[in-house]
């Protein structure tokens, strides 16, 4: 029965990467290019020198944190697609607390409250998303989408205006851009001559905080719960409408914590397009990851090598950088159909059955226990 | 004519063919919702058939073929709409999946391929002709009302008649019955043999071409040019629409000419001279949904109730 299992899981998977790499193929075919040099330049690109093989993990550290944060919410059952608009406003408060705090403080005592800052910010921006659902039954899909957009809007207001650069002002290119966190607020490189910083310490070690949290205390088990069967829930006494304004914010502060670190630790000034896409492909990275954090890590990593790849077909071979968002469609809806084959008994007796007859008598008597199983 | 006026009948004139890309799109969307299947990818196809759309007047400039780019145009985007909507419908009747999440999904698609092959095919910003202001003899003359609602390009009459269109197949037809037996009560639909998974195809292959025809609207007619951010979650606006507008191709396009009314105004402010920053003008829309979908509250009871539950006929509920 087990062998089969592995062998039906597996068969699916591989379809679903098949069905993935195809459409993206058939987008590549269609602009020119070459897919299979295209696809293999993305996987094995960046890991030519020290620089490229680092720069997977600065892609990877946001991706986890992002990630993080939506599984939280899927697995409490309210889906938080805002997590791009989430990180701009947890960028707006971690940058406006490093730029307002003493100059002079240790770096121990900035950091946790800019990065507080972020969570907060972004918690607050993704609450008003989940009050709304739990309120008033606003549909939060489209609510977490409609505030991304107000997000960048808010985010470019401020940028251009209340926190543009004076030095900015002063030699007239006026790039919308803040002033330079002072070097209290920044984390610290963790190899030098690249941009891989402390964050990613800061990444796992939330990682390990998620999985304890959602499958070791009951404040988790209780959102856990109300996001796998809500009646059940109610019946034993939780709170679902709380539980789901709880995970909104714990899921926006997951995305705020994630730009925070993206400011203070790659960028290190807050500037335009500085999300680059993580908010939505955290989602897909959730979802590659299974919800888990033990999923999530080696998701972020495997989208951390797509996203440097990306970039350096766009370099190398003019592939426009939009592919990605191809990419990573195509990976969505063949993560959530195979999704349904994967968990699906009665799928998988009828696959086994089906191969059964070309295999004899073994496959379909594990095929008849694992049915019953 | 007084200046206040000459304003408002700016605003109206300037309204009605603005409300277009949405009007279409949604009323697209209300048919995959009255089927039951809550279709977010409307984005993604309306990118697509935006992109789709703008070829054939930007390839054929002029050429024997140049008086019939634009009809060309909306059929191919109304053609990959359809395309679009066979995928997401393999994808959530066919495979069951999660609606929300591959709506997403279907979104990422089509704003990335229509970005993907813009860039690579013409990559700068260039414009194409649009469609010329066809007036309705007699009506056109029509003082104040004339100007307003009987002198557009020919595609607002189409959108316009594509309301009391809609609401006639739903309510009066038996493919329009069937629909809303999918959407609202598939099993007993399931019994009285329909094949509500083959409905569900049909409804969101149709709502696919609208959605894709409101796409190339906005980059032929209303833009009258191609960028990555043109369509800017106007698929999204069109979806909570159908929430605002009640599943009702009249409430829809209540919603619409609001939504279209309150960009023409916002417009209106700026060019009047009176300051505020730009950003907090083109915030105005999606606040507005989010304010829309607050007062809506009460609206989902009327909704289909089975919008968003994938059909499985072996199984109980």
């Amino acid at each position: 029965m087990n062998k089969f299992k592995v062998a039906y899981s597996g068969a699916i998977i591989l379809l679903a990467a098949l069905a993935a790499a195809g459409g993206g193929a058939l987008v590549l075919k269609a602009i020119g290019a070459n897919p299979l040099e295209i696809y293999k330049t993305i996987l094995t690109g960046p890991f030519t020198d020290m620089f490229g093989m680092t720069e997977i993990l600065v892609r990877a550290v946001p991706l986890i944190l992002v990630a993080l944060g939506i599984a939280i919410a899927f697995r409490s059952g309210i889906i938080n697609i805002g997590a791009e608009g989430q990180m701009l406003i947890g960028i707006l408060a971690a940058t406006a607390t490093a730029l307002h705090l003493p100059a002079a403080w240790p770096k121990w005592e900035v950091l946790p409250l800019v990065i507080l800052a972020g969570a907060i910010g972004g918690g607050f921006w993704a609450g008003i998303a989940g009050t709304l659902r739990a309120r008033l039954g606003v549909n939060e899909i489209l609510s977490t989408v409609m505030l991304n957009y107000i997000a960048a809007q808010f985010y470019t207001f401020f940028l251009r205006g209340p926190m543009i650069d004076p030095g900015e002002l002063e030699t007239g290119s006026g790039t919308p851009q803040s002033m330079r966190l002072p070097e209290s607020a920044i984390l610290s490189r963790l190899v030098p001559g690249t941009r891989l910083h402390t964050g990613l310490i800061l990444a796992l070690v939330l990682c390990v905080v998620v999985y304890f949290f959602l499958w070791h205390t009951t404040w988790g088990f209780r959102l856990r719960a109300a996001g796998a069967e809500a009646k059940a829930a109610r019946y034993a006494g939780i709170r679902v409408e709380g539980s789901l304004v709880t995970a909104m914010v714990l899921s926006g502060a997951f995305a705020g914590i994630a730009g925070a670190v993206e400011v203070t630790g790659v960028h290190h000034r807050a500037i335009e397009n500085i999300t680059s896409g993580y908010g939505f492909a955290g989602i897909v990275v959730a979802l590659f990851g299974a919800l888990h954090p033990a999923g999530i890590v080696p998701a972020a990593v495997f989208f951390g090598l797509l996203l440097v790849g990306a970039d350096m077909t766009q370099r190398s071979a003019g592939v426009p950088a939009n592919m990605i968002l191809v990419l990573q469609g195509v990976i969505i809806l063949s993560i959530v159909s195979a999704k349904m084959y994967l968990n699906n008994a009665y799928a998988q007796e009828r696959a086994a059955r089906f191969f059964g007859r070309f295999f004899a008598k073994p496959a379909s008597d594990e095929a008849k226990t694992g049915g019953q199983a | 004519m007084s200046e206040t006026h000459g304003i408002v009948y700016n605003i109206l004139s300037l309204g009605v063919p603005f409300s277009v890309a949405l009007l279409l799109a949604s009323l697209g969307e209300n048919f995959n919702q009255r089927a039951g299947v809550f279709n977010l990818g409307c984005e993604g196809i309306m990118c697509m058939g935006a992109f789709l759309g703008f070829l054939p007047p930007y390839f054929l400039k002029a050429g024997p073929w140049a008086p019939y780019a634009h009809l060309m145009g909306f059929t191919i985007a109304m053609a990959a709409g359809v395309l679009l909507g066979l995928l997401f419908a393999l994808v959530t009747v066919t495979f069951r999946a999660e609606q929300g999440i591959a709506g997403i999904g279907l979104q990422m698609l089509g704003w990335g391929v229509a970005g993907t092959l813009f860039r690579h095919f013409i990559g700068g910003v260039t414009g194409v002709e649009g469609l010329t202001a066809w007036a309705i003899p007699g009506l056109s003359r029509i003082p104040f009302l004339g100007g307003i609602l009987f002198n557009h390009n020919p595609m607002v009459y189409v959108a316009f008649a594509m309301v009391p269109a809609s609401w006639y197949i739903l309510f009066k037809t038996p493919w329009g019955l069937k629909v809303r037996a999918a959407g609202t009560a598939p099993r007993a639909a399931d019994s009285m043999g329909i094949n509500v998974n083959r409905v569900r195809y049909q409804a969101l292959m149709l709502g696919g071409a609208l959605a894709g025809l409101g796409g190339a609207y906005l980059s032929l007619c209303q833009a009258k040019m191609f960028a990555d951010d043109l369509v800017a979650g106007r698929g999204f606006i069109a979806v909570a629409l159908v929430y605002f507008g009640r599943w009702s191709p009249l409430g829809i396009m209540g919603g619409a000419l609001l939504f279209s009314l309150a960009q023409t105004l916002q417009l209106a402010i700026q060019v009047g001279g009176i300051k505020f920053p730009y950003e907090f003008a083109v915030m105005l829309p999606y606040v507005l949904v989010i304010l829309v979908l607050s007062l809506a509250r009460k609206a989902r009871m009327r909704g289909p109730s089975h919008l968003g539950i994938p059909y499985n006929r072996e199984m109980r509920y």
